[in-house]
């Protein structure tokens, strides 16, 4: 049974004319445990939106997303958010690191709100990306490249089954971009993750085995967001 | 551990707004609990001080006025009584003791009271007599005089110091008297108007040189101890019912709990101000985190990206209110302490009245209570607005 699958699922908002604007229109997609693939996808093709009601974020307005069996499609808000906390880990293109909490704070609420905050593996998460010595560090006190490591360690806190990840690299120079993207799928591997990761850069969508056209996927892509 | 983390996280980032809000909780429940303790207890003290006495026999005059002077040392004397009228009263059966005073000089703004030496066996609290503390008693037809605690420690006068009275009930350095007294003694603390006392023999005031001589014989009230308050009845229907000379004020409660019925309406007003200036504070609160929610906004969807409940941000707001509502009732006993002592110092210099700022009062746990409470109530209305932040839109940085 796949981790992931999502058939018909569909997302629109209210356009300034008064009218719909389908965002998302994806009938079939499929994603295996531990298994990494990448969505290639250009700006306004919906990826976010995509990634956001896989993450429970959004509710769509009709279709099914199960993950791990659960159907994630009718619940509430609330178990939507439980179904986050213990189950997805996401990582964002601008991080998210709230700024007034230390990396190591920011990474033990990463796992406050599922399985219960745990220190030492807050604390080995940090030592695996590398930042054993800044756990105190504000975000503020890191630079650019340490600071998505934090959100990587953060992402695999509440040892969750899949991490999304939304162009996790698009605000790195060339260099931090490649060794962020190591890094995001050793970790991943190594705690059996899955992971689902949006990107419109080439390089980084052919570091992945497969790669799935987010504009083919997704039938509302071809009438992007104004 | 989470929600206590966010909380103190979230105050510590708008840490001025803390402060001052805080700051304005701190005012507001200080002035509160002064307000509500300094009313009580100055009610309470007035209306239970009799200085060991039952009731005031004087001149014709309002009873307030005479229970004024005589016991708490305030107010003009209304008049003299002869001294004929002293030995009725001491010697009738319902008396246990009666003791005259006579008033009309002082040193310094610090009343001096003829007396006779039966002021020792007045037992001014139960269990409790006026004692010295130092030195012996005057000796009735010398100059010579006991002090109060409050009074030898304000004019800074010890046992054999020399001082010059003055004529009149406030201090005037052109009404010097020749007379020279001595100090003699100095009482014990009694937490009484007594305190702030300058007591002298009776002939002292009755004999000071440039009194009328025809008062020489007369006294300004006598102060009664009944055998049994009850019998005070027969003695008021006998001196205000059946005489029009004297007034026999008794029973000494029920005189002064007249005066602060007349100014309740002084209460009532402190007590609607103080708690006006609660209700601006607490509305400081919820102004405070309510214009504070656009910039935490993306804290907000951060936090339930990572999968907190839109209750447990909705807790959190409420609980960082009521948060600062602790911080601000913490320093509040700070000021409540500091208004409490002025107001006690200012009142025992004025009237000998003792209130104890430490002494407890349910106003000191119902007040940060309230507090407490209506700013968690105010943090309703901020915690509505986080509770509906959009995740989604929110995740985006504001450029």
């Amino acid at each position: 049974m796949p981790l992931l699958e999502i058939s018909n699922l569909k997302k629109s908002y209210a356009a300034p004319d008064g009218g719909t604007h389908v965002v998302v229109d994806v009938p079939d997609f499929k994603l295996e445990a531990q298994a990494q693939v990448a969505l290639s996808g250009e700006s306004g093709s919906g990826k976010t939106t995509f990634l956001n009601l896989i993450a429970g974020i959004l509710a769509p307005d009709t279709g099914s997303i199960k993950l791990n069996g659960q159907e994630l499609a009718g619940l509430r808000e609330s178990a939507r958010d439980r179904v986050r906390a213990t189950t997805i880990g996401y990582i964002f293109q601008t991080f998210n690191l709230l700024q007034g909490y230390t990396a190591l704070e920011n990474v033990l609420l990463g796992m406050s709100f599922g399985p219960g905050a745990d220190r030492e593996f807050a604390k080995t998460l940090l030592k695996r990306v590398g930042l054993e010595a800044k756990l105190n560090h504000l975000p503020r006190q890191l630079s650019t490249g340490q600071q998505q490591r934090v959100a990587v360690a953060r992402a695999l806190a509440n040892r969750p089954k899949l991490v999304l990840a939304d162009e996790p690299t698009g605000n790195l120079d060339h260099a931090n971009a490649g060794e962020s993207l190591k890094l995001i799928r050793e970790a991943c591997r190594e705690n059996g993750a899955a992971l689902l990761l949006v990107s419109h850069d080439r390089e980084v969508l052919g570091q992945f085995e497969s790669v799935q056209k987010l504009g083919k996927l997704n039938r509302a892509a071809a009438q992007p967001l104004s | 551990m989470t929600l206590p983390l966010i909380v103190a996280k979230s105050l510590r980032q708008h840490l001025l707004s803390t402060v001052v809000t805080a700051a304005s909780i701190a005012l507001a429940g200080g002035l509160l609990m002064a307000v509500w303790v300094v009313k009580t207890q100055s009610n309470d003290a007035f209306t239970k001080q009799n200085a060991g006495f039952d009731a005031v026999l004087g001149a014709r005059s309002a009873k307030l006025q005479l229970v004024l002077n005589a016991i708490f040392h305030l107010e003009a004397s209304p008049g003299n009584l002869p001294w004929a009228d002293y030995e009725d009263i001491a010697k009738n059966s319902a008396v246990a003791l009666a003791l005259p005073i006579a008033v009309g000089d002082n040193y310094h703004g610090y009343r001096l009271v003829g007396t006779t030496t039966n002021l020792f066996a007045v037992e001014h609290a139960p269990g409790r007599k006026y004692r010295l503390a130092e030195g012996e008693s005057f000796l009735p037809g010398y100059m010579e005089a006991v002090l109060g605690s409050f009074a030898a420690q304000q004019l800074k006068l010890k046992v054999g110091d020399k001082f010059h009275p003055y004529h009149g009930l406030t201090f005037d350095e052109k009404q010097k008297h020749e007379e020279l007294y001595v100090v003699t003694g100095i009482l014990e603390p009694s937490n009484t108007p007594a305190d702030r006392v300058i007591w002298i023999p009776l002939e002292g005031v009755q004999h000071m040189k440039g009194h009328d001589a025809k008062t020489s014989t007369e006294i300004s009230a006598v102060l009664v101890k009944l055998k049994n308050p009850i019998a005070g009845r027969g003695l008021e229907l006998m001196y205000n019912k059946q005489g029009n000379r004297l007034t026999f004020a008794w029973p000494i409660a029920q005189v002064v709990a007249e005066l602060f019925g007349k100014i309740a309406w002084f209460d009532k007003v402190l007590e609607l101000v103080a708690w006006l200036v609660a209700a601006v504070a607490t509305g400081s609160v919820l102004a405070s985190i309510y214009n504070s929610m656009n910039e935490r906004r993306r804290d907000i969807a951060i936090l339930r990206a990572l999968g907190a409940r839109a209750h447990t941000i909705f807790l959190a707001v409420v609980l960082e209110c009521a948060a600062i509502a602790v911080l601000g009732m913490v320093a509040a006993f700070a000021v409540y302490l500091g208004i409490t002592g002025v107001a006690a110092h200012i009142i025992r210099t004025e009237t000998g009245v003792v209130l104890n700022a430490f002494a407890w009062h349910p106003i000191l746990a119902w007040a940060p209570a309230a507090m407490i409470g209506l700013s968690a109530l105010a943090g309703v209305i901020p915690a509505l607005k986080a509770y509906r932040t959009n995740v989604a839109e929110n995740l985006v940085p504001v450029s």
